[in-house]
């Protein structure tokens, strides 16, 4: 009889607990599918009467909304390709090529963990305003050219490539560069794609920096764009609801399509770290 | 070309950039919340004039610091041990041996930390309304009267809390569920044998194997709450009676509202003295336990 219960017990909390998880998210798609103002009606309903498109069509067609998810996807590639470049190689460098110092920086590197990046926000912001590059997209990528979790990540992942590997390709005559893009890059893949998902994932969904960049409303990423009109269309609930299941849904798709790494990142990130 | 020299090349570009849009602004930033920096400064440096320490005595004296930092601290203290203790139940369950669909239920309860916190703290600005929202309903359904989440000053940080446990709790169930997998499953049936009931096992065995990692999530989770912004500046603007402003709150309207930017860098700094000062203190009470 107990273990019976037992299996009870941990199944029906399991669903309570991701029936209560998933909620708000499947909400946020209902209601952005219902017609104005029937989400404000009491009871409150959960499912569309009619489910209707609507909402999305206002959003893209009369608030243009269409720009500011083609900036989002942008910038979030660019972060990506940025992030790749400069942690790649630093995080190879770190792990397999001796040099001078580099215990030591990597230290400080470490260290620099501690200090918030917000610190950083109002002299980036002065310096960015004397080179003109208030309220462009270099200005909000700025944070993501090289990053020390970045680094870090690849580091950890490079340690593990042999080094009889890479003295063999040397005596080969192969340059350093040369092997780096043809022996080290083809074994750090999985740690490329886990790379390319986490810097995807958080320059999408990055506020306060773009926030504070950019100004201007058709330079503005999804998330910054729909607070905006968040605070201006309070009662206009299917809509925001439309708004904010275009900024969510396109990272939860890419989370389902590269989970693996995505997971593969967060533990090897705290775990170790 | 030498290994060494490549080396370097290798990791110039990295940190020439953390160099120059990392070091150096923070570097700047003690440097100007040292000084009265303006909207005038923004325009033309001459007309910064470095004033010491002011910038903290002023602050020192505004009761909206004083706020800001209660209702920080209050998020802080109610916020990460809900947190962690949740992520704790749901690693716990999805460890149980007697759990179906684990892969399921693992994608499902980890969902919320790859959303968008800027948008899904509007879709909870709604399910927290008053009359419409979804969860008055459930509570109302349940026999309470209805609460006003996000008007009442009293309510407000509280329903943050809510949002940030819901959004925040798979991170650290993932990472301690990998912790609960590394514990020996040999250990369990030693501890059986010996007649050790369910939460025998739980406090003698898993919590104690535990503990490094229970540290390490908390200490993360803690400088995470300390950073709130997108939330109350989504859902409140700081209101009601400014119970949601926080320290974060406070630096982005000083610099970014106001454009005291000298104001806002002693607020960033005095934020950064407060993260630290917590996770030593998170450090030292934890080797205190530890030994005793």
């Amino acid at each position: 009889m107990r273990p019976r219960l037992g299996f009870l017990g941990v199944n029906a909390a399991l669903v309570l607990l991701a029936a209560l998880t998933l909620f708000p998210l499947a909400w946020m798609v209902c209601a952005s599918l219902m017609a104005p103002g029937e989400a404000s009606t009491y009871p409150p309903p959960v499912l569309p009467a009619s489910a209707t498109l609507e909402n999305y069509r206002v959003l893209f067609a009369e608030h243009g909304l269409v720009r500011q998810a083609f900036n989002s996807l942008l910038i979030s590639l660019l972060a990506t390709v940025l992030s790749l470049i400069f942690n790649l190689s630093a995080g190879y460098a770190f792990a397999k090529l001796r040099f001078w110092g580099r215990e030591r920086i990597f230290r400080l590197l470490l260290g620099a963990l501690v200090v918030p990046g917000q610190i950083t926000m109002m002299p980036l912001f002065f310096m960015l305003k004397r080179m003109g590059l208030v309220n462009s997209t270099p200005g909000v990528l700025v944070p993501w050219l090289a990053s020390v979790f970045g680094i870090y990540l690849v580091k950890h992942y490079a340690q593990s490539i042999p080094d009889e590997l890479l003295e063999a390709a040397r005596l080969d005559g192969a340059g350093e560069g040369r092997i780096f893009l043809r022996v080290v890059l083809p074994l750090l893949k999985p740690i490329v794609v886990t790379l390319a998902v986490l810097a995807f994932m958080g320059s999408w969904n990055d506020f306060m920096w773009p926030l504070i960049v950019l100004t201007d409303r058709d330079m503005q990423t999804l998330p910054v764009a729909l607070a905006t009109l968040s605070r201006e269309h309070v009662q206009d609930v299917e809509l925001m609801m439309a708004g904010a299941a275009i900024t969510v849904l396109p990272v939860l798709l890419l989370f389902f399509a590269l989970q693996r790494y995505y997971m593969q990142g967060l533990l090897v990130g705290s775990v170790k770290g | 070309m030498k290994p060494a020299q490549a080396g370097w090349l290798f990791v110039a570009p990295a940190l020439l950039a953390i160099a120059v849009f990392f070091v150096l602004p923070v570097a700047a930033a003690l440097v100007m919340s040292g000084t009265d920096f303006d909207i005038y400064g923004l325009a033309d440096l001459r007309n910064v004039r470095f004033i010491g320490l002011d910038n903290y005595v002023q602050l020192l004296r505004r009761p909206l610091f004083w706020q800001a930092l209660l209702n920080t601290l209050f998020f802080v203290v109610v916020g990460v041990p809900l947190s962690v203790a949740v992520s704790l139940v749901a690693a716990l369950l999805l460890n149980s041996p007697l759990a179906r669909f684990k892969g399921l239920y693992r994608t499902a309860l980890f969902m919320p930390v790859v959303t968008t916190v800027a948008a899904v703290a509007v879709v909870w600005r709604f399910l927290l309304h008053t009359r419409y929202g979804l969860l008055n309903y459930g509570l109302s359904s349940l026999g309470f009267s209805p609460i006003d989440w996000l008007g009442n000053p009293r309510w407000a940080m509280p329903a943050i809390v809510l949002l940030s446990v819901w959004k925040n709790f798979g991170y650290n169930m993932i990472i301690l569920l990998a912790g609960l997998q590394a514990i020996p499953s040999e250990q369990y049936e030693v501890a059986r044998l010996d007649g050790a009931g369910t939460w025998a096992v739980f406090r003698h065995i898993t919590l104690p194997s535990l503990g490094p990692m229970l540290l390490m999530v908390s200490i993360l989770t803690m400088a995470a709450h300390f950073q709130l912004f997108a939330e109350p500046y989504v859902m409140t603007q700081g209101g009601p009676a400014q119970r949601t402003v926080t320290v974060l709150y406070l630096m982005y309207e000083d610099g970014f509202k106001w454009w005291s930017l000298g104001s806002g860098s002693a607020v960033a700094f005095v934020l950064f003295l407060f993260m630290f000062g917590f996770t030593v203190l998170q450090v030292q009470a934890s080797r205190r336990w530890g030994t005793a």
